[in-house]
């Protein structure tokens, strides 16, 4: 499928430089660092899902032998500026969710750390939580917050809905009236943790002017650093952050828990503070993805033509506004070309833990409400699920109902592959199920800056700002590597900390190999310029006349000079002679991400005795742009599949009627084992993306968008009824069978 | 880990010492073997001081004995070693399967039935299949050894009839005879690194015409211990074990569970599973006891 280049590196699959480093162990993660004299923090959360606060006293804490120092919610500037992001880090006059911080202590041992918190005096006022989206809309809540209103009208009651936004087209009542076919899916998605497998951690220490340094595992040390900042109400330029390797993210490392705090701590005892969460803090208090319920439409014409579409969807935000509703409306009908549409989406105040992204935010849950609809839609109109949306395709040209019109997408070319695939062509086998889902991300460009650095053997450092979660790095050499026109292994790239390389937006939003691939490419070339000067300098000839080809400075064909070309070693060799040090450097803002579709599809088998459902066989196709390293595109296409499987299959937060979670651990929250998954299979069509060199399209977000439904629709065929809210665990499934037995 | 103590005896009588010095002085002792209970539980809630009495490296705990008439199998003795016994996994295989399943490959190179059982976990696997294949606990005291059948040693959850200053031994059976068979089957939402939401052993003797002359039916994770199911085997002895005897066993099963509903599931579905799984058992019990008739095993 991949068109023609005459790539050297680009598409090839060496081993990523980091590899060998974390499969023995050596490679440092946030927990890592330890330093002299260097302190324990541990947090005392709330035992409420909701309660004022109305004490709180360290001092008991603070008199045990080996504790150093105890904060709280007054220890943190607190005035109307004050912003939902400080308030999650430490509560202020409200515990708003169970596990919220309440006040934190530094101890010789983590031990020490752990008793101190028994000390610690609260005096809460409980509250009556709200625990559901449902529940939260419903007249005469209670309310999360009491100021909150809806889209910020004044003029309207408090209310737990903090904003609704609305995307439409046409007449959709027109669009339905028109149809031949309408069907209709209501169903609710439950909350799901990223479940990366290191916890949060980091280790901060200030000195006595003020700065401070902080380590810790993130996506983002730049944001890390603003964000600290505005917790303590420093300024930025008195924070130092730097990454660590990171043992997974996607999505929940791009904002803050601890880092504030382990300065404010390390500020009061005059020692390093180290913080690492439990596996249960984690579940318990940093950001999963909302639960929603959504419920979607879509008639069609007797041909597949579809006439109309809408969807109603709901997103817990947690306690603090800010569900990735927004994102969810804008992709929910991406993969179609329609006239008529509306979608109204609300995001939800509720008291549990704020919401934080999660791998394409909010596109997963809305995607299956309407990718569960369309399949309902082939079946009535008796069409094959690819036809259908081939029928209806998005294709270069289509206004995307989110407003801009889509540049070359690869869409169609993934329906075409889908057809066309061994997996899709054999018959399904006995008693089994087979299911098909589109997935869609837009990727985001931002600010990204790249350093290339020139050494004096010729070999290229590359730094950057962008932590490498998914093997960027190989990524970044790659494409300098097939700039400057040198071989993989003479290139290195760096992550720099915020004082050693320029300003990178998050890792996140699949726009590291993008935008910041962009820059280290525009670093690249801006060596060549330098390198053609020089070569220029030496040969005493016009840069006009200089080309660079293969790694080396050329004299331009029909240039009349005696001279043989000079490898970038070889102008490495003699800067010193010709100028000094060369260093080439790019700071962009990147536009023109490319959107990236998806189709996948599942073939499942469902036991009816115990309701458990078995994922055969799983087939990823999606349009990657150019693919610069296949196999980590491949890596993130099975990863996120499988992320999507489980949430489809068995992960959920399961609640007790006081809001306290009941799974919070890895025994209980049930990511998939490697044995629960069949072989991943991935296709790769690339259609490169106009807005970067060598056509990168972000491709991390897009894979967990469609194994949701896709299961969903495999299940609704094995088991000949469709199960509309996950997750498909079995108790869910076998209740399912009976109650249809039952009817 | 302060306060922490680890003592490594050799003999039954010297673990029996380093259990009654402590426990004169009053201080906590807890036994180890595999320590995959242990270490999770000291690492996430548990962390009073103790003494940890490591009781691996006795002989008597090590030992496997296949007899005419009687096994033994040492309480410390890790599942993968079992596993690899190829004459025991001949006589109880369901018993190996059971043993099989805890965690993972790195797990079963320390995992013991012994441990299985003393942990006293509702959802233990190795426990049904312990009951339902009659093993009875070989117990060590200061007053000497005891024997208690499997299914009175799990008197609570994280409970059993050990005494002060008392270990398991090692577990003994009747050397199952010709026409017997055994199977264990869990149900878990994934394939392994789970655990049980129901659990059934199944452990019969066929007669030469495949009539059923004796049966014993265990299920756990259904209940606070694992349960002996007599109605389960009152409901197959007798018959050819058919599709009805199955069906009338599963549904014993389901009518002796007494779940609870949690975030691993609901009490209807637990009883519906269980019963599920008795069947299955039962029927893979019985092909391989069919397997087995006439022949010295
Ligand atoms: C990742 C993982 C997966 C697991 N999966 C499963 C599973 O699928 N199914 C399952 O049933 N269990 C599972 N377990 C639990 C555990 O592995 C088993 O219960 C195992 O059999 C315990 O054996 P052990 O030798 O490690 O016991 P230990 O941890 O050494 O001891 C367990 C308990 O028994 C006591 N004890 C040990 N030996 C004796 C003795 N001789 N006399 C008296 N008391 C004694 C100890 O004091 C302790 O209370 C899992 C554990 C982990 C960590």
């Amino acid at each position: 499928m991949a068109e023609a280049h005459d790539y050297k590196a680009i598409g090839t699959r060496p081993v990523r430089p980091d590899g060998v480093d974390k499969v023995t162990g050596r490679a440092n993660f946030g927990a890592d660092l330890n330093l002299p004299n260097m302190l324990h923090g541990k947090m005392l959360r709330s035992p409420h899902a909701h309660a004022r606060i109305k004490r709180v006293d360290v001092s008991r804490a603070l008199a045990m032998d080996g504790v150093y120092a105890a904060c709280s919610g007054g220890d943190f500037p607190t005035n109307e500026r004050t912003t939902d992001l400080a308030k999650n880090c430490m509560a202020r006059d409200k515990a708003l969710y169970h596990g919220h911080a309440v006040a934190a202590v530094a101890a010789r041992t983590p031990y020490i750390a752990e008793r101190a918190l028994d000390l610690i005096e609260v005096e809460y006022e409980p509250l009556a939580p709200v625990l559901d989206v449902d529940a939260a809309m419903a007249d005469g809540a209670v309310l999360v917050d009491e100021n909150l209103r809806t889209n910020g009208d004044a003029s309207k009651p408090p209310s737990n809905v903090a904003a609704i936004v609305k995307f439409e087209r046409g007449d959709v009542e027109q669009g339905f009236a028109e149809a031949d076919v309408v069907v209709e899916v209501d169903c609710r998605v439950p909350t799901a943790h990223q479940g990366y497998i290191e916890p949060h951690a980091c280790t901060a220490t200030i000195n006595e002017e003020g700065e401070a340094t902080v380590w810790c595992c993130t996506q983002g040390h730049f944001d890390v650093r603003s964000l600290t900042a505005n917790v303590l109400g420093k300024s930025v330029g008195e924070i130092k952050v730097i990454p660590s390797e990171i043992g997974g993210g996607f999505g929940g490392k791009t904002i803050i828990y601890l880092e504030p705090i382990a300065v404010k701590l390390s500020e009061m005892s005059g020692r390093p503070v180290k913080m690492v969460m439990t596996r249960e803090e984690v579940f318990r208090a940093t950001g999963p993805t909302s639960a929603t319920h959504c419920r979607a439409k879509v008639g069609a014409k007797r041909d597949g033509k579809i006439t109309a579409a809408s969807a109603w969807l709901a997103y817990e935000a947690g306690a603090f506004a800010g569900a990735p509703v927004g994102p969810g409306c804008m992709s929910i009908l991406a993969p179609y070309d329609l006239e008529h549409f509306s979608i109204e989406g609300h995001d939800v105040l509720v008291n549990k833990p704020k919401v934080a992204a999660y791998r394409a935010p909010g596109a997963p849950q809305a995607m299956h409400a309407m990718e569960s609809a369309i399949d309902d839609l082939a079946r009535e109109l008796g069409m094959d699920p690819i036809d259908l949306r081939l029928k209806n395709s998005a294709d270069e040209g289509t206004q995307a109902p989110y407003g801009p019109v889509f540049p070359a997408i690869g869409f169609r070319k993934c329906l075409e592959a889908t057809k066309a695939h061994p997996n899709y062509t054999k018959p399904k086998a006995e008693g089994t199920g087979r299911g098909v889902a589109a997935g869609f991300w837009f990727n985001i460009g931002m600010q990204s800056s790249a350093e290339a650095r020139l050494s004096e053997d010729g070999t290229v450092t590359v730094v950057e700002g962008n932590p490498d979660i998914g093997g960027s790095r190989a990524s970044m050499c790659l494409m300098a590597a097939e700039t400057l026109g040198v071989p993989y292994e003479t290139v290195r790239t760096h992550v720099g900390d915020t004082e050693s390389t320029g300003f990178c937006n998050v890792t996140g939003g699949s726009r590291t190999t993008f935008a910041t691939g962009l820059a280290v490419v525009q670093a690249c070339e801006d060596i060549i310029a330098q390198c053609k000067q020089r070569a220029a300098a030496t040969w005493d000839v016009d840069v006009e006349q200089v080309d660079w080809a293969d790694g080396q400075a050329i004299p331009k064909p029909g240039v009349n000079v005696d001279a043989n070309p000079l490898s970038l070693r070889d102008i490495a060799k003699n800067a010193g002679r010709t100028g000094g040090p060369i260093l080439g450097r790019a700071s962009v803002n990147a536009q023109g991400a490319g959107a990236s579709f998806s189709v996948n599809f599942a073939d499942v088998k469902v036991d009816r005795e115990t309701g458990k459902i078995d994922v055969l066989s799983f087939t990823g196709i999606q349009d990657a742009g150019t693919a610069i390293h296949p196999a980590y595109v491949e890596g993130q296409m099975q990863g996120g599949a499988v992320q999507g499987l489980g949430w489809a299959l068995n992960e959920e937060y399961i609640y007790d009627e006081n809001g306290v979670m009941e799974n919070a651990g890895f025994l209980d929250y049930r990511v998939p084992v490697a044995s629960d998954m069949p072989m991943i299979d991935t296709q790769i069509i690339e259609v490169p993306n106009p807005s970067h060199p060598y056509g990168v399209r972000g491709v991390g977000e897009t894979p967990i968008v469609a194994p949701l439904a896709a299961t969903s629709n495999a299940a609704r065929d094995a088991l000949g009824f469709r199960i509309a809210d996950l997750p498909l665990s079995p108790p869910r499934v076998l209740e399912a069978i009976d109650n249809q037995a039952d009817a | 880990m302060e306060g922490y103590a680890y003592a490594r005896p050799t003999s039954v009588a010297e673990a029996i010492g380093v259990l009654q010095a402590d426990a004169a002085s009053g201080r906590r002792s807890q036994l180890l073997a595999g320590g995959t209970d242990v270490l999770v539980q000291m690492r996430s809630n548990d962390r009073e001081p103790r003494t940890l009495v490591d009781v691996k490296h006795i002989a008597e705990t090590n030992r496997v004995d296949i007899g005419d008439e009687e096994v033994f199998i040492g309480a410390a003795v890790p599942s993968a070693v079992l596993n690899e016994n190829a004459q025991l996994k001949a006589l109880f295989p369901g018993l190996l399967e059971s043993a099989d399943l805890i965690g993972s490959t790195q797990i079963q190179g320390r995992a013991s039935i012994g441990g299985n059982l003393c942990n006293a976990s509702p959802a233990g696997d190795t426990i049904p299949a312990i009951i339902a294949d009659g093993g009875i606990c070989v117990i060590a005291g200061p007053g000497g050894s005891r024997e208690v059948p499997c299914e009175e040693f799990v008197t609570g959850v994280g409970h059993n009839a050990l005494g002060a200053a008392e270990f398991l031994l090692g577990l003994k059976f009747k050397t199952p005879a010709s026409g017997s068979g055994d199977a264990y089957l869990r149900f878990i939402p994934r394939t392994e690194m789970d655990i049980a939401v129901a659990g059934a052993g199944v452990a019969l003797t066929l007669d030469g015409g495949g009539a059923c002359t004796a049966a014993r039916v265990s299920i756990g994770a259904v209940a606070p211990t694992a349960l002996l199911v007599p109605e389960a085997a009152a409901a197959l002895i007798g018959t050819q074990v058919d599709a009805a005897a199955l069906a009338a066993a599963g549904a014993a099963c389901s009518a002796a569970a007494s779940p609870i509903a949690d975030k691993r599931g609901t009490v209807a579905y637990r009883r519906k599973v269980v019963g599920v799984l008795c069947r299955r058992a039962s029927a893979i019990a019985r092909d391989r006891a069919l397997n087995n008739i006439g022949g010295s095993q």
